[in-house]
């Protein structure tokens, strides 16, 4: 009966959106014949949410109907995530993943595994980076990890929740070049801003976050990027070295953001938005908007993202397991 | 801030789109903030859609006005209904509701616009002042001193919580741990969450607010024992009492240190990220209490602590934007979305700005300067059609805040399960008032429990578990001295209240 209710709720949302956004009205014989959900597991103004306001626009303008964002926040996105996961598979509700996705099942989160989804195509995908404030003691990636080598637990890292991804780059890093990821001293924050502020009050030492996010802090002089953790250079940043350069490493957890829907969703609905998605990301105005905000237009076809996804979330899984993480 | 760039800027905003986009924000805002249950944050998320059309400046003119508004509107259904629209604005709802059912609706809501389009004015133009250096400032503040600020938050519950402190700290402890279910954020681990994945996102403030105000005053009115108070807030004393600013510059003169010491507070707390803007209506509250010459007013529709609140609101509002600007450190989810807007326009915040543009920080206070002139046309007009509010009957009315309620607490996060949360707050906060367990305690403790949570383990974590780490920088030891004073002169004259009960004097603060 809740479930009725909801329903028709939504509907009642989605005609104010309807209204909102006038769509063209022309009727269609197939999908979509009505408004689509989109479910953000993120807040919305972040950059998820502001990359998938994007996305969402553009597939309303090819499909003719409107494509409702919906932020469904809380649990570190293990809400929204499983939301969409547990959706209807009728093509009416799809929804933006983010490699956190891959990360609950491992932690021992109920809701969520990568098997829940009908993966649909990547748009995006921004390497971290190792951000420092300005005054340390060392200006580069070496000579970070020396004092960390040196004093393991006097180098205080921050960037996201324990067990976050900013988390797990920063001590798969570590554990790849001797340190012991337990010795490491992690400080948990509630995302980049946080973290960024307390580095910029000296509280901290590191905080591994996305090059963009770090940028006004960088140009105001507070802070200064060393190095993307990654195996290859990025094209907003080509001046930046990557951790695969400096120390001949393998370790490149790229987070990514892509379109997916629940398990079982109708294959044309699939490679309907594969095939809008592959054109959106061509686009010059998108990939304009996208490099405004520092973000890279990465796009995978439904198959390639859907490797993507379960190759990362075992690499991330295996980073867990040394930090001790796994249930 | 040179003259040329304030004179450049102020060409740029009184250009006719940028006019209009403020009034037409703040139109929006209005009705959006007036209706109860529904946030600034839902109005600047619903606002992102149409500013893809419209150039920088009005964009972002369109967001700021709309959100003062938003704000400050927030506070008519908190003294109507009962209803806050804001966590800040529940640090004052008891007062001004008061107010109405004394007969006051008028006085409640005047106080409300126009101490917070002063507050507004002042704190912007403290801003066009000091803008970066400020933004510096807040710089400086780690989670070791986010920390202090919070338990001083914290603190002020003593002083919100009415004639009876243990029950007042009973109810901020209920707050403080329904902020503990959801994701541990230092362990990722789910805590109270007894499986169920909706409570691992923790409970949402705004669902237990309606709830806990709106939804157990309806509770009361059924039982009968809100019926007497309903009838007198249905029948304003006169209309002569709900004419718009009647007084108001009486009050002005009785009170002006308590509008000083607001935007004083509110334009310096609101320019720490994060935490700024909620905190400084209820430090502002529980300040303009303690140094009340008539404290055992409080409570009772006093105009005192109500314009020292709500003129800190709005001061805070364009300090938040500071940081944001400056830093591109976005403290609190509206000005994380106008970070957004400004990015997609192409004007990256951050100190480049404010060095090779300052027109354009300059025009985005500026715009809030004229948003808040607007609060004092506007709030005349919603001061009237408030008084159609009030002779609505019992029987039309009840039903339309049900709704307000239920839709309010479903688009917090778009599902059911808000509403079953605003519901068993309901119910909660019916039984607590029944017992006289003050409500608003809870409220500070779901708001503030986060934040002093997640910032003590930040700094344990920093500090390595050592408890000196709280007083080892400079400003967080200052900060932490002044804390435990307050702690202590609180527990002290407790204990003196105490004592005099128990040798059977009178004591005024038993008596209501």
């Amino acid at each position: 009966m809740l479930h009725v209710k909801g329903g028709s709720l939504r509907g009642a949302f989605g005609a104010a959106g309807l209204v909102l956004v006038a769509t063209t009205g022309a009727a269609m014989a197939d999908w979509p014949e009505r408004a689509v959900t989109v479910i953000v597991p993120w807040s919305a103004g972040g950059g998820t949410d502001a990359t998938a306001r994007a996305v969402a626009a553009e597939l309303e303008e090819k499909f003719g109907q409107p494509f409702n964002v919906v932020n469904r926040t809380g649990g570190g996105g293990l809400v929204g995530h499983s939301a969409i996961a547990n959706a209807e598979p009728d093509g009416y509700t799809l929804g933006v993943i983010t490699i956190e996705s891959t990360m609950y099942e491992p932690q021992g989160l109920s809701g969520v595994t990568t098997d829940d989804y009908t993966y649909i195509g990547r748009f995006n995908a921004d390497p971290i980076a190792v951000n420092i404030a300005a005054d340390a003691e060392y200006d580069d990636a070496e000579g970070l990890i020396e004092a960390v080598k040196a004093d393991p637990g006097g180098i205080a890292a921050s960037g996201a929740n324990r067990g976050g991804l900013s988390h797990l780059a920063w001590i798969g890093l570590l554990d790849r070049l001797d340190v012991d990821p337990a010795e490491a001293n992690w400080v948990a924050s509630d995302g980049s801003a946080p973290a960024l502020q307390q580095l910029a009050s000296g509280a901290i030492d590191v905080v591994s976050t996305s090059p963009a996010e770090a940028q006004s802090l960088v140009d105001a002089g507070e802070a200064q990027t060393v190095a993307l953790i990654s195996s290859e250079r990025s094209d907003l940043y080509p001046d930046l070295p990557t951790t695969t350069e400096i120390f001949d490493i393998d370790w490149s957890p790229l987070p990514f953001r892509g379109m997916a829907g629940p398990d079982g969703i109708p294959d044309e609905v699939v490679t309907a938005v594969e095939g809008a998605l592959e054109e959106i990301t061509q686009d010059q105005e998108f990939r304009d908007f996208m490099a405004s905000r520092g973000f890279s237009v990465a796009y995978q076809d439904a198959a390639t993202f859907g490797e993507t996804v379960k190759s990362s979330g075992e690499g991330l899984a295996s980073a867990m397991e040394s930090a001790g993480l796994t249930q | 801030m040179s003259f040329d760039t304030l004179l450049q800027a102020a060409v740029l905003v009184l250009q006719f789109d940028v006019l209009l986009a403020i009034l037409g924000g703040a139109v929006y805002g209005l009705f959006i903030g007036a209706l109860p249950g529904l946030t600034a944050t839902m109005a600047t998320a619903l606002l992102v859609p149409l500013t893809f059309y419209m150039a920088p400046l009005p964009a972002i003119a369109l967001i700021v006005s709309s959100t003062a508004m938003a704000i400050t509107a927030g506070d008519i259904p908190g003294a109507l209904l009962r209803i806050p629209g804001t966590p800040a604005s529940a640090a004052y709802t008891e007062e001004s509701y008061a107010m109405t059912r004394a007969g006051h609706a008028g006085r409640a809501l005047s106080i409300g616009f126009f101490f917070s389009a002063l507050g507004g004015l002042i704190g912007a133009t403290v801003l066009l002042m000091t803008g970066p250096l400020l933004a510096r400032l807040a710089l400086n503040f780690s989670s070791f001193e986010f920390f202090w600020l919070a338990l001083l938050g914290l603190l002020t519950c003593a002083l919100v919580s009415g004639s009876n402190p243990v029950k007042g700290g009973v109810s901020l402890a209920i707050g403080l741990l329904i902020a503990t279910v959801g994701l541990d954020v230092t362990s990722g681990q789910p805590r109270f969450t007894f499986g169920s994945v909706e409570l691992s996102g923790g409970v949402s403030f705004i669902p237990v607010m309606i709830g806990m105000f709106a939804f157990s005053e309806i509770l009361r009115g059924l039982s009968g024992i809100g019926a007497a108070d309903a009838a007198t807030a249905a029948t304003p004393a006169s209309d002569g009492a709900m004419r718009p600013y009647r007084g108001i510059l009486g009050l002005l003169k009785t009170y002006p240190l308590s509008l000083v010491r607001g935007t004083a507070l509110g334009s310096s707390l609101g320019a720490l990220p994060g935490v700024g803007g909620d905190l400084a209506a209820w430090i502002a509250y529980g300040v303009s209490r303690r140094f009340s010459r008539t404290p055992q007013k409080f409570g009772t529709g006093h105009p005192e602590g109500l314009i020292e609140a709500t003129s800190a609101n709005n001061s805070g509002l364009s300090s938040a934007w500071i940081p944001a600007l400056v830093f591109g450190i976005p403290g609190d989810a509206v000005t994380a979305i106008a970070v957004g807007v400004l990015y997609m326009k192409g004007v990256a915040p951050g100190p480049r700005l404010f060095a090779e543009n300052p027109v354009m920080p300059t025009s985005i206070i500026l715009s809030f300067f004229v948003a808040n002139l607007l609060l004092f046309p506007l709030g005349y007009f919603a001061i009237k059609a408030a008084r159609m509010v009030l002779k609505v009957p019992r029987s039309v009315i009840v039903p339309m805040i049900l709704l307000c309620c239920f839709l309010g607490s479903y688009a917090i996060n778009n599902t059911l399960f808000g509403v079953g949360i605003m519901l068993v707050a309901g119910l909660v906060g019916y039984v607590m008032e029944r017992n006289n367990f003050p409500i608003a305690p809870v409220i500070l403790g779901l708001v503030l429990g986060p934040v002093l949570e997640r910032n003590f383990i930040m700094s344990m974590q920093i500090s390595r578990g050592n408890l000196t780490g709280f007083f080892e920088r400079p400003v967080a030891c200052g900060l932490g001295i002044f804390v435990l004073i307050v702690l202590g002169l609180t527990v002290w004259s407790a204990i003196k209240g105490r004592r005099r009960v128990m040798a059977g004097e009178p004591d005024d603060s038993l008596t209501s």
